[in-house]
């Protein structure tokens, strides 16, 4: 099941620069929650900030609080185990190029001492059936390369790779934007099931992706979380002038 | 910045603005045609009820074409849906008034009776009710929307009034009876053409507001996130 996000005073810094200030969310418990803003607003910073590797950049620090279910991910933890438990797929799919699908997918269990063959099976199985990608690669899995699948098989690949160690939250840094509209349709499709199991919060450049996934929708414009809402209230009638005038072309 | 979309939503306005006119007008022909007793303004507005109903085709084809191309958001997108609602209702509007024309025509052909209603005054408010909601509209201001719903009780009196005068006239004075039915159809007409405007005026509420008014339910909550969050300066 997923775990709900409590996001309290979080900052972040790149050097000097501010690029997160104060911010303070609630993500909810098994619902997608949207990251939309321009450019260089801090969305991605933020989710990077919620697995920590926001610190995997030189010079860039974060501060606050940020708890996933119970865990403290700014205290005590380490940033090994909260990535086990948060999964992440990122704008271009990047499967390990010289794995066949089935090992891509067993990849983070391995990794992590799994070596049951019959278990393994069952979890790539399962993982390639949730991110829909099953019936496509069922019987050249193991022969073929993950690098030979099409850009939307690629990224359901990342996404069934991220679903085999059985994270409680999946974030997904603009997972379409370089896919097609059918292949979109998939992984939409996919987040929309997905929600069952996992936590979701996705960072979306397109209003229209984040009006149909997610029920929950935060507008960020220079590093600040400007308004947080349901995403209908968002995208019919928001609060702030600034989300309006975003969301509605008049900037940005 | 949008701002091919933008042009083409102030055309959209531009021409729902031109659809109001011609409602209005309809109306205002119809109400001097039945004061005048005049067969001319009668045919006029039956000849305006063409361009009305296509420039109404048109607005709704420009609409559609925007939701498709340009899948609008938050006050774009309640602007196009209250656009498409005020101009199915301004089309209404068009068609009472040609039922009032031929309400007209009807009674011209009768001797004049001394009826003890007052339509003119009932259609000077009737205008005004249409007037003012598409003044709301072009000035996109909900007080002046709200206005109008409030006169839609003073035309329901009005309409209240005139049936039962004009039953009782029919009653004490049978010769006069047609003549007092075509009075009270163009009073029953001009209540609805009140409607109209009362709708016209809801759908300004609901374009600048987001706000639901229609059949006086209460207002609910709007739904919102279990600890929205809204920044503050």
């Amino acid at each position: 099941m997923g775990v709900g996000i409590q996001v309290e005073k979080l900052n972040a810094w790149f050097g000097k620069t501010h690029a997160l200030q104060e911010i303070n969310m609630t993500v909810a418990a098994n619902h997608c929650t949207a990251v939309i803003g321009p450019s260089g607003c801090g969305k991605s910073t933020f989710v990077r900030c919620l697995n920590r590797m926001h610190e995997t950049i030189p010079d860039a620090r974060a501060t606050g609080r940020v708890r996933i279910g119970d865990m403290d991910v700014y205290n005590g933890t380490s940033a090994t185990h909260i990535r086990r438990r948060i999964g992440m797929v990122f704008q271009k799919p990047n499967p390990f190029p010289t794995m066949s699908i089935y090992d891509n997918v067993a990849a983070g269990l391995k990794l992590n001492g799994f070596h049951d063959r019959k278990r393994l099976d069952e979890i790539v199985q399962r993982s390639l059936t949730y991110s829909a990608l099953w019936e496509e690669v069922k019987d050249t899995m193991h022969k073929k390369s993950g690098a030979s699948l099409s850009g939307g098989q690629q990224q359901r690949l990342c996404i069934a790779r991220a679903l085999a160690v059985e994270p409680q939250v999946m974030l997904m840094d603009e997972p379409c934007s370089a896919l097609d509209p059918i292949s979109t349709g998939k992984i939409e499709e996919l987040i929309f099931q997905l929600k069952e199991k996992f936590t979701i919060v996705i960072v979306t450049h397109n209003m229209q992706q984040a009006s149909r996934v997610a029920e929950f929708t935060g507008f960020f414009l220079l590093g600040k979380l400007i308004e947080f809402d349901k995403t209908e209230k968002i995208f019919t009638n928001p609060s702030d002038k600034r989300t309006e005038d975003y969301i509605t072309g008049r900037f940005g | 910045m949008r701002s091919r979309f933008h042009q083409e939503l102030d055309e959209l306005r531009a021409r729902l603005l031109r659809m109001g006119g011609l409602a209005e007008q309809a109306v205002d022909r119809a109400c001097q045609a039945y004061i005048a007793r005049d067969l001319k303004l009668c045919h006029m507005v039956l000849e305006g009820e063409t361009q009305i109903n296509i420039v109404e085709r048109e607005i709704d084809e420009m609409a559609f074409d925007l939701l498709a191309m340009q899948q609008p958001m938050a006050v774009d997108l309640r602007f196009i849906l209250a656009v498409t609602k005020i101009n199915a209702d301004l089309e209404r509007v068009g068609d009472q008034a040609v039922n009032i024309a031929e309400r007209v025509m009807d009674m011209v052909e009768l001797p004049k009776a001394d009826l003890p209603v007052d339509i003119p005054r009932m259609a000077t408010a009737v205008s005004a009710m249409v007037r003012r909601a598409l003044e709301s509209f072009i000035e996109g201001k909900a007080e002046l929307a709200q206005a109008v719903l409030e006169m839609d009780n003073v035309v329901d009196r009005m309409k209240d009034e005139a049936f039962i005068t004009l039953v009782k006239t029919m009653n004490e004075h049978p010769d006069i009876t047609r003549q007092a039915l075509d009075a009270l159809l163009i009073a029953r007409n001009l209540e609805r053409v009140a409607d109209h405007a009362t709708n016209i005026a809801e759908d300004v509420i609901f374009w600048v507001r987001g706000a639901d008014v229609r059949h006086n339910v209460p207002q609910e909550e709007t739904p919102s996130a279990s600890q929205p969050v809204t920044e503050t300066h």
